[in-house]
């Protein structure tokens, strides 16, 4: 995992420690919430192999201390955009993982009906607005919720996820103008796992460290280790209140990596096994299990006890998927335009 | 005759070209490293280098803008977008540089480039993922269109559109990659323009092309045999400019024409066709054109959905039931 140093004038150093200061019960949520991501997404990657699930699918396993800790920080009637590698991020915002799961199998249960699949996950009433296929598609829509926001004169902010592989789409230089200029209250979040598909960021990218981009458009921005929950909170709280109280655009850099290829059907042999191994050396749940068993918040046995809750619900989560029931073939045409 | 995958085939036009010409390079997202996302770029970055095949970050407009350019100063770009839904964002490079050069220079520049990448529904790809959005391309004056159906075709239409000196574009059904056929040793063009009569029959002739013509090809014999009816498959191959003279020949011999289209049915190539049949063959008609096209609504994941949109069996064989009176 990189880690940058350069700072440039709109670089912002957020104070640490916010997150060790959570209520025990808040930290014990987080704990859960990325144990129980992951087995969803071990879960996803199971049923996928067996055919159940179809078409595009990318697992989010490595990050869940970014959605996690995003999550914490915002309020319910914020919102919360991202891309295509998504389950995980819907269910940090409290998406319901059964109409996850249901709608990863293409079932009238799923939280999209079966229209959306794996890559548009929609629950707005939670906050969660997708689900967005395109590279880099969501950022422009998101500054453009955050403009509405801002009209409608609510407290609320927008926080819109992308990859490293998005930053080079003209758009986001577009969008990250106009949210500067125009003041949105917008949370700009590049999830740098440093790959795009199979291309390395450095390979394509002349922007590296990806944070200093917002200093030419006087964004206030900064970098944080995206594998380790406590860090993360507290960027992502920094930021959050920041855009709430100053009606401003931040951009975050969360430095982070996928410990899966890009999508299920990616072999992933741009990276070496010793490579992703040093990876996986940094994955965010043990590490944020042994804060919690060194701080005494909870013990090890605990924890299991978490885990394997977690994975018995996963089991029951597939076995509700496989028997809900196919969507009704009116849904075809239902929805492309909002009726009378 | 070899049997190739298309993705082969369009692999080995695509090189057999570079040999030939030094002006043409490929350029896209995955093309070189990772030999292509599905794998049709596939050793070009070994046989070639870096110089000319090479790899850009995700940023539609700009690299198809760029490689536009290129073309105008003189070089030969393939350029290999991953989907056509992505090219959505290039649309401006496209539309309004590549396809205006010539004729807003009064012919002293000219726009040699081929844009090819995947269409049509992958399966299970959902909405922004599955579209075919040939119709968007042919509408534009100063655009060529090809869209081949067999690995044979294929080869030797992008060979042809690589010597050729307009904007092409090239599409390839993202569910044909792994399909083979026959494809003729040594040198093979097929030429811009000119159609194929992919199965000869009397009584109904169906044009279409891409995925769907394979599909045709397939269950023609065993239809004709069910209906009673023996088919005509005609297969246009290139969509700007039509080859109406086979068409027309086509529907002089059958009197009855199915069009089926996997794009979205309002303002689809096949209602050109269609319009163009009507005034020039009015009285060769013994029915109305009928056509099968997707349901026109954004494609629903569900696979329990997405069947019922694209054009299936039934609603084929319905529409050549319904041209022949049966
Ligand atoms: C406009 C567009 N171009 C290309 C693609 C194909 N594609 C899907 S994901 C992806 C890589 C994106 O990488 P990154 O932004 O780093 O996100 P990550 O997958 O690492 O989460 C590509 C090239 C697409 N979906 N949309
Ligand atoms: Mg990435």
């Amino acid at each position: 995992m990189k880690q940058t140093s350069q700072l440039g004038a709109h670089a912002h150093n957020f104070p640490r420690g916010r997150a060790a200061e959570l209520p025990k019960e808040t930290l014990l949520k987080m704990y859960r919430d990325m144990v129980e991501q992951r087995r969803f997404e071990e879960a996803t990657g199971r049923a996928y192999g067996l055919g159940k699930i179809m078409g595009f699918c990318h697992l989010y396993i490595g990050q869940e201390a970014i959605s996690v800790g995003a999550a914490a920080a915002l309020r319910p009637s914020d919102v919360m955009m991202s891309a295509y590698r998504i389950h995980a991020q819907a269910m940090a915002r409290g998406v319901p993982p059964q109409a996850i799961m249901d709608e990863l199998f293409g079932k009238a249960t799923g939280c999209v009906q079966g229209l959306g699949g794996s890559m548009h996950i929609f629950d707005i009433a939670k906050g969660f607005w997708g689900g967005w296929g395109l590279v880099g598609q969501q950022v422009p829509t998101a500054a453009g919720v955050a403009f509405a926001q801002k009209y409608q004169s609510t407290s609320n902010i927008t926080m819109v996820f992308f990859g490293d592989g998005a930053v080079h789409q003209g758009a986001i230089h577009e969008t990250f103008n106009l949210a500067s200029v125009w003041g949105l209250p917008i949370v700009f979040v590049v999830e740098n796992n440093q790959y795009g598909m199979g291309t390395a960021l450095s390979r394509v990218s002349s922007l590296e460290p990806l944070h200093e981009m917002a200093d030419a458009y006087k964004i206030r921005h900064y970098e944080f280790n995206g594998m380790d929950l406590l860090e993360s909170y507290d960027a992502f709280a920094d930021a959050v209140d920041y855009a709430r109280e100053h009606s401003r655009p931040v951009y975050l850099e969360a430095h982070c990596s996928r410990f899966r290829g890009h999508s299920m059907s990616d072999p992933g042999k741009y990276r070496t096994k010793d490579q992703l191994e040093e990876e996986k050396a940094h994955d965010p749940i043990p590490g944020f299990a042994a804060f919690l068993v060194d701080c005494g918040v909870t013990t090890h046995e605990a924890l299991e006890a978490i885990d394997e809750t977690a994975k018995a619900g996963m089991k029951l989560i597939l076995e509700r998927a496989e028997a809900a029931p196919w969507p009704d073939p009116e849904l075809i045409s239902k929805y492309v335009l909002v009726s009378p | 005759m070899a049997q190739l995958l298309f993705r082969d085939a369009l692999n080995q036009a695509m090189s057999e070209e570079m040999e030939r010409d030094s002006r043409v390079y490929l350029v896209g997202e995955e093309v070189a490293q990772y030999d292509g996302a599905y794998k049709v770029s596939q050793g070009m970055l070994a046989r070639f280098g870096e110089k000319r095949v090479i790899d850009t970050p995700i940023a539609e407009l700009g690299f198809v803008a760029v490689a536009v350019g290129s073309a105008l100063g003189g070089l030969r770009p393939i350029i290999e977008v991953m989907t056509y839904n992505f090219a959505i964002l290039s649309l401006d490079a496209i539309i309004n540089t590549a396809a205006k050069a010539h004729q807003m220079t009064a012919g002293q520049l000219s726009c040699p480039i081929v844009l090819r990448g995947a269409t049509g529904a992958g399966g299970a790809l959902a909405a922004q993922h599955s579209q075919s959005l040939e119709s968007q391309y042919t509408h534009i004056p100063g655009l060529i269109c090809l869209s081949p159906s067999t690995p044979a075709d294929a080869k030797g239409l992008l060979k042809s559109a690589i010597r050729d000196p307009n904007p092409v574009i090239f599409f390839e059904h993202e569910a044909l990659y792994s399909a083979k056929g026959e494809v003729p040793d040594g040198e093979h063009l097929v030429p811009i323009g000119k159609g194929d009569i992919k199965r000869e029959g009397s009584d109904v002739t169906i044009i279409a092309w891409s995925r769907q013509m394979k599909q045709l090809i397939e269950q023609a014999d065993a239809w004709s045999e069910e209906l009673g009816l023996d088919i005509e498959l005609v297969d246009p191959r290139t969509l700007r400019p039509l080859d109406m003279e086979l068409i027309l020949a086509s529907v002089k011999k059958t009197g009855r024409v199915v069009i089926v289209e996997e794009g979205f049915q309002f303002n689809h190539v096949g209602a050109e066709i269609a319009y163009r049949i009507q005034r020039d063959g009015f009285d060769l008609l013994d029915a109305p054109v009928e056509r099968v096209t997707s349901i026109d609504v954004p494609m629903p994941y569900s696979p329990a959905l997405e069947k019922l949109v694209l054009p299936n069996a039934d609603r084929i064989k319905a529409a050549i039931r319904a041209v022949c009176y049966k």
